[in-house]
C-alpha cells in the first residue's frame, strides 16, 4: 500500500516539475485563523496516516456542528504522508485543511513556518507535555501544530520463547531481569541466545533508534551545525549496536518494515523488540495468531520516546478558522482518550495522562497487560527531548543504511560502513 | 501543385473585370498558402503541445539546475555549474549510472530474445489463438507497483518463496537485497515480466506481415522450421527489432518503479546496490529537497539518452543499409 502511494506521489511530483513555473514556491493567503466560525457551511478535509482513531470523533463533531462536513483522507504510512505533504507544499495547492505530521519530519517543516497557520492560543496553553509543545514552536514563538499522540517506549517480549529458554515470563520479573541499562538488556540477550535458537531483538536499526532517541544532540547542534560524524556518542552507540548484533548475534538481522521483518513475527525470528505505544497495533497485526506476546514496564537507558504526531493547518486552506477549531477539538484531552481507546494512540496531553480511562486500559493480545498504566509510567520516565534539526531525517536515514549494510546485508564491516556513512553525510 | 497550375492557366480566360481579377488574385494567393502552410498547421498541435509539456520543462529544469533550489523554499542564489560539479563528484552518481546500465542490459537483451521466441510460437497454427495472444499481454496490464509487490514475496531474503525453495533443496539462499548483481537480475525479471508480452505482440504483428510465399519457397528449398526462423523471419523483422530496441533503450534508462518498490525504503538498498539514476533524482529532489542538484542529474540523464539515441541512430542506419544491399 505504501508503494502504490509512492507511485501516486511520483506522478504528482512529476506534474509539479512540469508545471513548476506556475505554482512551485508560491504561498497562498487563505484568510484569518481567528475569524468567526459556525456561520457558513464548510467542508473540511483532514489528512492522517496509520491509525489516529478519529473515525467516530468525526461523526461526533459533525453532530455538534451542523455547518461542518468532514472528509477524511487516510494514508497508509507516515512516509507516504510526508511525500504527499512535501509535494503539495511545493506545488502550492492541494493540501487538506488539516494535515497530520510526524515528529521526525517536523523539523524540516519548521524551516517554512509561513506555510502553516500559527495555532498558538491562550486556550491551549499547558494542554500538552512541555517537550511536545516546544518541538512544534518556532524561534519566533509560533505554534505550527497541535500535539496528538506520543510514543513512550517499553519492551515487548515473547513470554513463550522466554519460558523455553528458561527465563522468567512474568512481566514484573522480566522488567527486573532486563534492567534499566542497555548493558543489562544486552546481557539478558546473551543469556537468552545461549539457551535458544531465536534471536534476541529484531533489527540493529530499530535498537539503534531506541538508543539514539536518548541522545540530546545526536547529529546537529541547535545552530544547525552537523556534528554527526565527530560526535563520539553516536559512534559509540553505532559500535555497541553492531557488536551485539553481529559478534554476539543478538540480532535477527532483519531490516525494519521489510518483507522479512513482517514475516519474522510469524516465524518466531526474535524474542523482544522495543515498542512505543503505536507499535502495539503493528505487532498485533503482524503477529496475528501468535500467542505469547507481552509487554514489560521497563526501558533500557531510562525512558525514551519514539514518534508521535501533530495536527497542522496549512495556510493554503480556505477555512483556517474552522480548521483550527476542529484541530483544537480533536486534540483536547477528552477526545484523545477516545482515540486511545479506539486505536491505542497514547495521549501527549497532560490532563489525559491521569484519567482512569487511560490508566485502566488493558490489551488482550498482550496477555491482558495494563498497557495504559505501563505506557503512562514509561511517558513519565522520559527525561530528555532529543534535538532534531532540519537534517535529522536525512542523516538518520544514512545511519540506518550504514547499520543495515553490516547487520542485514553483511556487505560491510562496521569500519567500512562508517566510512560510507561519512561520505553520505558529507553529500547532504 | 496541380491545383494552382490549373488556376493559373484559367485566370487569363476570365473577362478583364478589375474586381474579379482581384478576387481571383486573392483566391490564388489563399490556395497557394493553403498548399504551402496547411500541412504544417495540421501537424502543429503536436508541436505546440510538445513545446508546453516537453520543451518548456526541459528548459526550466536547466534553469533550476543552475541555482540553489529548495523543493519547498523555491529559488535560491544562482550557482552556475556548481550542482553539476557536485553530483559528478559523488560516488552515488556513478554507482547509479552503472546500476542503470546493468539493469538496462539485463532487462532489454533477454526481453527481446524472449519476445521474438514467444511471437514465433504464437505465429504457429494454434487453437484458440486470441486467447493465447491476449494471455501474453496480461502482465502488461498489471501496474508496475503491483508487479513489485508480487515479486517482493518471491525475492524476500529470508522467507521469500524462491529462497524457501532453495533451502528446502539444501542449496544456499540467494542474497537478493545484498548482492548488487543479483538484485539487478531480480529487478530485470520484474521489468521483463511486464514488457515481454507487449513486445511479443509487436513482433507477432510484424511476423504476420511477412509474405507467406517466402516461407513456401523456403520449405520447397528444404529449409526446416528453425532454419526458416533464423534465415527468413529474423532478417525480415529487422525494422521492428530496431523499433523495439530504441523504445526499450529509452524505457530502460528510466527504470524507476520496479527498483523503487524492491525494498521498503525505496532508495535502492543500504549500499545503493540497485539505485538507478531516476531514483537518485528522486532522492536528491524529494528526500534531500535539493531541486537544483536533482535537476542537474535530470539533465545529465537527458544528455545521456540523447547520446545513446544518436548512437542507436547511426548503428541502425548502418544495419538498414546492409539490409538494402542484401
Amino acid at each position: 500500500m505504501q508503494t502504490r502511494a509512492k507511485f501516486t506521489v511520483l506522478s504528482a511530483g512529476a506534474a509539479c516539475l512540469a508545471l513548476a513555473l506556475t505554482a512551485c514556491g508560491s504561498g497562498a493567503d487563505g484568510g484569518n485563523a481567528d475569524g468567526p466560525t459556525g456561520e457558513e457551511d464548510v467542508t473540511l478535509t483532514v489528512a492522517t496516516f496509520n491509525e489516529f482513531g478519529y473515525e467516530e470523533l468525526f461523526t461526533e463533531y459533525q453532530e455538534l456542528n451542523d455547518n461542518v462536513t468532514i472528509e477524511h483522507k487516510k494514508a497508509a504510512t507516515s512516509n507516504e504522508a510526508r511525500d504527499n505533504l512535501t509535494t503539495r507544499l511545493a506545488a502550492g495547492s492541494g493540501l487538506s485543511d488539516i494535515e497530520a505530521i510526524e515528529v521526525d519530519w517536523l523539523p524540516e517543516l519548521l524551516e517554512f513556518p509561513d506555510q502553516f497557520t500559527d495555532l498558538s492560543d491562550p486556550s491551549v496553553e499547558g494542554r500538552w507535555l512541555d517537550w511536545k509543545t516546544e518541538a512544534a514552536t518556532t524561534t519566533d514563538g509560533a505554534l505550527i501544530g497541535y500535539g496528538t499522540d506520543s510514543g513512550p517506549e517499553a519492551v515487548c517480549y515473547r513470554a513463550d520463547l522466554f519460558e523455553d529458554a528458561g527465563l522468567p515470563t512474568d512481566r514484573d520479573e522480566v522488567a527486573a531481569m532486563l534492567g534499566d541499562t542497555w548493558d543489562s538488556y544486552f546481557d539478558a540477550g546473551r543469556d537468552f541466545v545461549a539457551a535458544s535458537d531465536v534471536a534476541w531483538f529484531d533489527s540493529a536499526g530499530a535498537t539503534y533508534q531506541g538508543m539514539i532517541n536518548q541522545v540530546a544532540n545526536a547529529y546537529e547542534t541547535e545552530d544547525g551545525t552537523v556534528t554527526a560524524i565527530e560526535n563520539q556518542e553516536v559512534k559509540d552507540i553505532y559500535n555497541t549496536v553492531l557488536e551485539v548484533s553481529v559478534e554476539d548475534d543478538l540480532s535477527a538481522h532483519l531490516g525494519q518494515w521489510s518483507e522479512d521483518w513482517t514475516a519474522g513475527f510469524q516465524t518466531d525470528a526474535f524474542a523482544t523488540m522495543l515498542c512505543p505505544g503505536w507499535m502495539l497495533g503493528v505487532i498485533e497485526g503482524n503477529a496475528a495468531g501468535v500467542e505469547g506476546w507481552d509487554i514489560a514496564n521497563v526501558f533500557p537507558g531510562g525512558g525514551g520516546n519514539w514518534g508521535g504526531s501533530y495536527l497542522t493547518v496549512p495556510v493554503q486552506g480556505e477555512n483556517p478558522a474552522e480548521a483550527k477549531k476542529l484541530a483544537d477539538w480533536l486534540t483536547a484531552p477528552e477526545q484523545q482518550i477516545k482515540a486511545f481507546n479506539s486505536k491505542g494512540t497514547f495521549p501527549s496531553q497532560t490532563d489525559a495522562l491521569e484519567t482512569e480511562d487511560l490508566l485502566g486500559a488493558t490489551n488482550a493480545f498482550f496477555n491482558d497487560a495494563p498497557t495504559g498504566e505501563i505506557l503512562a509510567e514509561r511517558a513519565q520516565a522520559v527525561e530528555l527531548t532529543p534535538f532534531k534539526g532540519p537534517k535529522y531525517f536525512a542523516i538518520n536515514d544514512a545511519m540506518q543504511q550504514a547499520l543495515t549494510r553490516v547487520d542485514v546485508d553483511q556487505t560491510d564491516d562496521p569500519a567500512s560502513s562508517w566510512e560510507k556513512f561519512i561520505t553520505a553525510v558529507n553529500a547532504l | 501543385m496541380a491545383v494552382t497550375d490549373r488556376v493559373r492557366q484559367r485566370a487569363p480566360e476570365n473577362p478583364p473585370d478589375s474586381k474579379s481579377v482581384k478576387r481571383i488574385a486573392l483566391s490564388h494567393k489563399v490556395s497557394r498558402w493553403d498548399v504551402k502552410f496547411s500541412p504544417y498547421l495540421y501537424i502543429s498541435p503536436f508541436f505546440l503541445l510538445f513545446a508546453v509539456t516537453g520543451l518548456f520543462p526541459l528548459g526550466y529544469t536547466a534553469w533550476v539546475s543552475l541555482h540553489n533550489w529548495n523543493l519547498i523554499g523555491g529559488q535560491g542564489d544562482f550557482s552556475g555549474l556548481e550542482n553539476y560539479a557536485f553530483v559528478l563528484s559523488q560516488p552515488f552518481f556513478w554507482n547509479a549510472l552503472g546500476n542503470t546500465f546493468s539493469i538496462f542490459v539485463l532487462s532489454s537483451v533477454p526481453q527481446i530474445i524472449l519476445a521474438i521466441t514467444i511471437a514465433a510460437v504464437l505465429d504457429a497454427n494454434l487453437r484458440a489463438k486470441t486467447f493465447w495472444r491476449m494471455g501474453v499481454l496480461v502482465p502488461f496490464v498489471v501496474a508496475p507497483v503491483a508487479v513489485g509487490l508480487i515479486f517482493n514475496n518471491l525475492f524476500a531474503d529470508q522467507f521469500g518463496l524462491i529462497n524457501e525453495g532453495l533451502t528446502a533443496l539444501g542449496l544456499d539462499p540467494v542474497r537478493w537485497h545484498s548482492d548488487s548483481t543479483v538484485s539487478h537480475v531480480a529487478i530485470a525479471t520484474m521489468v521483463n515480466f511486464r514488457w515481454v508480452g507487449y513486445n511479443a505482440l509487436i513482433f507477432l504483428a510484424a511476423m504476420q506481415a511477412i509474405p507467406r510465399d517466402v516461407y513456401e519457397a523456403a520449405t520447397i528449398d528444404g529449409a526446416g522450421r528453425l532454419r526458416q526462423f533464423f534465415s527468413v523471419t529474423v532478417p525480415m523483422l529487422r525494422p521492428t527489432v530496431i523499433f523495439v530496441v530504441i523504445t526499450s533503450t529509452i524505457g530502460g534508462l528510466q527504470i524507476f518503479d520496479e527498483a523503487r518498490v524492491f525494498d521498503q525504503y525505496g532508495l535502492g538498498g543500504a549500499d545503493r546496490q540497485w539505485q538507478t539514476l531516476t531514483m537518485y533524482i528522486w532522492e536528491l529532489g524529494w528526500g534531500q529537497r535539493n531541486f537544483g542538484r536533482a535537476s542537474a542529474v535530470a539533465w545529465l540523464l537527458f544528455l545521456l539518452i540523447v547520446l545513446i539515441a544518436l548512437l542507436n541512430f547511426f548503428i541502425t542506419r548502418r544495419i538498414a543499409n546492409q539490409g538494402g544491399r542484401k
